[in-house]
């Protein structure tokens, strides 16, 4: 494949610093496929929560390994730590109690179809991915917290505004919503 | 290109954000329960985010982008797992029941 984008053509052996690097890498990936099978897969929704965790807890290593320390740590605390819980409590409150299997759905046809729409589209991606003769441009800045602050406040100010907005509508909308039948 | 040189390469990021995507495709499709289709938009917007932030490292030129990308779908993702769940109590309460084949008033 002469179309890949290497930052460093060395062939690293097992023993080095550099080989247990890319071991931690494969263990990495290996926890978010194992999570994302067990959150697609698994019958009972308490059981699919944790692999949704365990899967947000890779993605996490591998922001890391992108070199965004920071982002890796929002996604442990915004993903594993919120929007997890967040749906733990929801299946608490609202979960169904027979669990005969019926969690993928009973028709014949949807499993197998859901099944093929899903590796098209990662075969699909994979393919372009490897295909396309991807670019590099020359680095501008470092893209450390400093950087990203700076952006976020000078460049980004508008989408800051407006995020916070949104979030300010979904705290509202959340508590009217869930509300409303309560006597 | 050994394989224990990939986490320095771009494609295996992408291939494995196509392979979130697909996951979260799957699972919106298969899933019975409205929390499970939630858990798998989610997986969804994981993917979206580990592609993002792989154009971040490897060919933007500016590196605080792709960051900043992520960072604002962590906040929608954030929001809109809210109001799901807050949906899913409602529904809940007037139905007694999360299965998606139950949920059918408007299907005439």
């Amino acid at each position: 494949m002469e179309s890949v984008i290497c930052q460093s053509a060395a062939n690293p052996s097992f023993l080095s610093a550099e080989g247990f690097v890319g071991l931690i890498f494969l263990l990495t990936v290996g926890i978010i496929i194992f999570g994302a099978v067990i959150a697609t897969m698994s019958r009972r929704l308490v059981r699919c929560v944790a692999g949704l965790a365990l899967c947000f807890t890779g993605v996490a290593g591998v922001y890391y390994f992108l070199l965004s320390p920071f982002i890796a740590m929002m996604q442990m605390l915004i993903y594993v730590g919120a929007v997890s819980i967040l749906i733990a409590f929801a299946i608490m409150m609202a979960e169904p109690e027979d669990h005969s299997g019926r969690s993928i759905k009973g028709s014949v046809l949807a499993s197998p179809f859901g099944f093929s729409i899903g590796a098209l589209f990662f075969a699909a991606l994979s393919i372009l991915a490897l295909k396309t003769e991807w670019q590099s441009f020359p680095k501008q800045g470092s893209g450390d917290i400093e950087q990203l602050g700076k952006a976020l406040l000078t460049t980004h100010t508008m989408v800051f505004e407006l995020i916070s907005i949104v979030l300010l509508m979904a705290i509202i909308g959340a508590l009217v919503l869930a509300r409303k039948g309560r006597s | 290109m050994s394989i224990l040189n990939l986490y320095n390469c771009l494609e295996p990021y992408l291939v494995i954000g196509a392979l979130l995507f697909g996951f979260g495709i799957y699972g919106l499709v298969a899933r019975k329960t409205v929390i499970g289709m939630l858990i798998a938009s989610e997986l969804v917007l994981a993917g979206s985010s580990v592609n993002f932030m792989a154009f971040n490292r490897f060919l933007a030129p500016n590196p605080t982008i792709g960051q900043l990308f992520t960072l604002f779908i962590m906040a929608i993702a954030a929001a809109e797992a809210a109001i799901a769940i807050s949906i899913v109590v409602a529904v809940y309460r007037n139905y007694k029941s999360i299965d998606t084949e139950d949920l059918v008033d408007l299907q005439g």
